[in-house]
């Protein structure tokens, strides 16, 4: 009798400079499975579909419930999580690769800093006047916190960027998660005032005005984060400050 | 000559290492290396779902840092150290204000005011929230201020690195940190003044918890196998609602309950019947039943047991499973979206259903440990927390500090929901003008400590990190953690008997020979998780010593730690407020005998009996391969240990 297994193909690189490299694996299946069990079970027996003793398969994960943004991988073609990645829902044999617009560091895991250097480059942060108690934050419309809260939501994981046709590895586009975080920290009274020293930073090369305007990072947001009207938005924005840097020059 | 900026090393990337980092930066006399395992934004802090807590009592219903003080207390069985809580509880409110000013999307009143919601545990609306995904929110938001203090060049950011101990010269004080290079494995030491470890708690020891992949409490328990006291260790709280799932069981919010949901069983054992189907009077709400006055919402230790106690002894668990369900179906489409919609995604996500038209089904998960690395504390004359103490946090081992879920004195016996973000943020906050005083009067800088303490600590883990690689036996092992996770989930949980702690306690040894057959199954030199993975296991068979002893050796109930045997029974119909005139008539004399129905006093007698024994903070010290457990008193200063009650 035959025993219901799970397939897996994955592409392999074993360091940034090695070749990558494809290996079947096959485990049993059980009820309840994601794309994470089927790694930790090749974790726990490493072995190919023809081969004993291969490493196991090296991937990046952290809290496995999608609010960490850590486990994004290329999955059966399309950019996503891993850990809302349920066998049952996905077509079998599973088909894993590492994002592609990433630097590889081994197998599934890539090197995202290039995000994390965009926010500190669009100054993604609220200025204060430090951690003393200066009393309450500013009265602020629900309406306008449930906005926030949404872009709020981005983990930073990528999706939008592997995504994004503009956004490769060899150019400097800052891509729309920076964007977006724009806009978040303009919405805010107190993130206003410094409105116009991020809008510098996406005013000049890899900024807002290279957005090919292909709409597939909204597609791709895990967050259903409003990408699109974040770039749109944005675009108004370096406009009408573009402007009035004219008028008033 | 201007003086040399002091050097701080802080460990841990989530909401304690995050706020100490950023109230030391702002004080512009120290340099911050923050050392995280992982990118920033990805910490385990992300998880936290509800909400924080803080007493601004903006719906006008009385509440105040008091109360908070109180139901914290209360709720952790009266085994956290008072002054401390207190301190937290005063400063809450301004933590919030703070959060806020920072730009964290916490929800509005119409007004434009902070919104409340109701926790587990409280009878009042004290829980400020961001959606439904409050911890993500306040780490992001603390995140951005540390990425504008990196910007200015204070804060020296060193992810993907693992700290592997503390460096500690000829005197046992703490030089500096061993750090591992998680991509090119390379092993090296940093000088700091002082180090902070902010690296959370141990739930991966269990096999069946809300934790991230990296909540092994390693870097705690490294602390402790270098001679730091580990406090109460046998307090693990065990989340009532959780998503049953191979790889880990998602948490189901306290909020969820917080916003009117309900738990319930089919009244009929076995009964398979669609939930929606099963009229009212043919649904079991135990929880209500039980507990009129707090309902769902009583302390998450009460919750897990009545959902334990439902499902094993009563045989009611859904269609005969270890289930329950939380239903929210009552409530309107457009409310749960607006109020609950992150964690309902989540559930639909990992399970299909949608929670807004048919009951969640749920289960109690391992979720917090209370206990962690003993951490020091002084209180002025006013018996107020001393801002300014060296002391405050500090570990048993001079220079090494403790925060958030690593530290040990803040939720007793039992966590109340919403005031872990809390605390998180108050221990770090609270600490950095300590640690900062700490390192402007240390004896010696680091500069004049012999290079030697340095080179033998990076010697002895190159050499130890080299050996683990080399390790070519039977044993793989992430499956050796699994089975050490599924031991402790089967003896040392809810529902706890010396017989089978007993047995727990002596199937370690089991562990520790078959981890010395381990196999490094990576044999990679660039970026291999294996190694650092065995040595965490390690860790974690000394932590489940620590739990599984502590919980051995204390013979009573207290919170989540629920011994049977040992349940003092607590008349149904006494009052909490006798106990306090019991000891008001003790400390004037005498009691007469008819003060109190007899029941009632032989209870009281009892109760204070076992307080006189057990309330007590238990302290593992690694002796011999061993935890040497010891008990040191608890400050209770400022309320009297009286009977929880909630119904």
């Amino acid at each position: 009798m035959s025993q219901k297994t799970i397939k897996l193909k994955i592409k392999r690189q074993d360091n940034p400079r090695s070749k990558p490299y494809w290996q079947e694996f096959e485990i049993p299946y059980q009820p309840l499975s994601n794309v994470i069990s089927c790694l930790q079970d090749i974790q726990k027996s490493p072995a190919t579909a023809n081969e004993l003793g291969v490493n196991p398969v090296i991937w990046d994960c952290s809290c496995l419930e999608e609010v960490c943004g850590s486990c994004t991988m290329i999955i059966n073609g399309r950019v996503r999580q891993a850990c809302t990645a349920l066998v049952d829902q996905i077509e079998s044999p599973i088909v894993l690769e590492p994002m592609s617009k990433f630097p590889v560091v081994r197998d599934l895991m890539v090197d995202r800093n290039r995000m994390f250097r965009a926010l500190k480059k669009v100054k993604a942060w609220v200025d204060i006047d430090g951690s003393q108690d200066l009393g309450e934050g500013p009265i602020m419309a629900d309406s306008v916190r449930a906005t926030r809260y949404t872009l709020s939501e981005c983990m930073t994981c990528g999706c939008c960027l592997e995504a994004c046709p503009q956004y490769t590895k060899d150019n400097s586009f800052l891509g729309a998660a920076a964007f977006s975080q724009v806009r978040l920290f303009n919405l805010h009274p107190t993130g206003a005032m410094h409105a116009d020293e991020r809008l510098e930073e996406v005013m000049g090369k890899g900024g807002i005005a290279d957005c090919g305007n292909a709409q597939a990072c909204v597609e791709a947001c895990p967050k259903n984060i409003p990408l699109t009207d974040s770039i749109a938005d944005i675009s108004r924005q370096t406009s009408l400050k573009l402007l009035k840097d004219l008028l008033l020059k | 000559m201007a003086q040399r900026k002091k050097k701080i090393i802080i460990v841990g990337g989530g909401l304690a290492g995050l706020s100490a980092a950023m109230k030391i930066c702002e004080s512009d006399q120290a340099e911050v290396t923050l050392v995280a395992y992982q990118s920033l934004k990805r910490s385990h802090s992300v998880c936290a779902q509800g909400g924080i807590n803080a007493a601004i009592d903006s719906k006008g219903e009385g509440d105040s840092p008091d109360n908070h003080f109180y139901d914290t207390i209360k709720g952790g069985d009266f085994l956290a150290e008072q002054p401390l809580v207190r301190d937290m509880c005063y400063k809450a409110p301004a933590i919030i204000h703070l959060m806020d000013r920072m730009g964290v999307a916490f929800n509005r009143t119409p007004e434009g005011h902070l919104a409340f919601r109701r926790f587990g545990g409280t009878l009042y609306s004290r829980t400020a929230f961001s959606g439904a995904t409050t911890g993500q929110q306040l780490v992001y938001s603390l995140d951005e201020q540390i990425r504008k203090y990196e910007h200015d060049g204070l804060v020296q950011k060193m992810v993907w690195h693992e700290y592997l101990g503390a460096v500690l010269d000829s005197k046992g004080v703490c030089r500096g940190a061993i750090i591992h290079d998680l991509r090119t494995n390379e092993i090296f030491t940093l000088a700091g003044d002082a180090v902070i470890l902010a690296t959370g708690g141990p739930s991966q020891v269990y096999a069946g918890s809300t934790a991230s992949t990296v909540n092994t409490g390693a870097a705690a328990t490294m602390a402790y196998m270098q001679g730091a006291k580990y406090a109460n260790g046998e307090f693990i709280q065990i989340h009532p609602t959780a998503i049953p799932g191979r790889d880990k069981l998602r948490l189901m919010s306290e909020s969820a309950r917080g916003e009117g949901g309900r738990i319930w069983v089919p009244k009929r054992e076995g009964d398979t019947r669609d939930p929606l189907k099963i009229p009212e009077m043919e649904r079991y709400y135990f929880l209500e039943e039980k507990y009129p006055l707090f309902g769902n919402l009583v302390p998450r230790d009460v919750a897990s047991r009545e959902i334990y106690d439902v499902v094993y002894n009563q045989n009611l668990g859904i269609g005969g499973q270890s289930m329950v369900y939380l239903d929210l179906t009552h409530k309107s489409k457009e409310f749960l979206q607006d109020r609950l919609g992150g964690i309902l995604d989540i559930y639909k996500k990992f399970t299909g259903d949608d929670p807004k038209l048919t009951p969640m089904k749920i289960f109690p998960a391992v979720h917090y440990s209370m206990g962690g690395l003993w951490t020091d504390y002084e209180t002025d004359s006013a018996g107020m927390i001393e801002p300014k103490s060296p002391r405050n946090q500090m570990t048993s081992i001079q220079g090494l500090y403790a925060a958030g879920e690593a530290d040990c004195h803040y939720h007793g016996a039992n966590r109340l929901g919403a005031n872990s973000l809390l605390s998180c943020i108050y221990t770090g906050l609270m600490m950095g003008p300590g640690v900062l005083s700490y390192a402007a009067q240390v004896s010696k800088s680091t500069e004049d400590v012999p290079s030697s303490v340095f080179d033998d600590a990076k010697s002895y883990w190159t050499g130890r990190f080299k050996s683990i690689s080399q390790l070519n036996g039977r044993e793989n092992p992430y499956k050796l953690h699994r089975d050490l996770g599924e031991m402790m989930m089967a003896n040392v949980l809810i529902v706890r008997d010396n017989k089978t702690l007993e047995k727990a306690f002596n199937s370690i040894s089991d562990f520790e020979t078959r981890f010395k057959d381990v196999k490094c199954v990576d044999s990679n030199d660039w970026a291999n998780p294996t190694p650092s993975f065995i040595n965490q296991l390690y860790c974690m068979i000394q932590l489940s010593k620590i739990i599984t002893k502590g919980a051995l050796m204390r013979d009573e109930f207290r919170g989540a730690h629920y011994k049977p045997e040992f349940d003092l029974k607590q008349p149904s119909d006494f009052d909490p407020h006798e106990y306090i005139h019991y000891q008001e008539q003790k400390n004037f004399g005498e009691v007469k005998d008819d003060a109190f129905p007899k029941s009632h006093l032989d209870y009281m007698k009892r109760f204070e009996a076992n307080n006189n024994k057990w309330l007590k903070t238990s302290i593992a010290q690694f002796e011999d391969n061993q935890p040497n457990i010891t008990y040191a008193d608890v400050n209770t200063s400022l309320m009297i240990p009286r009977p929880r009650k909630y119904d």
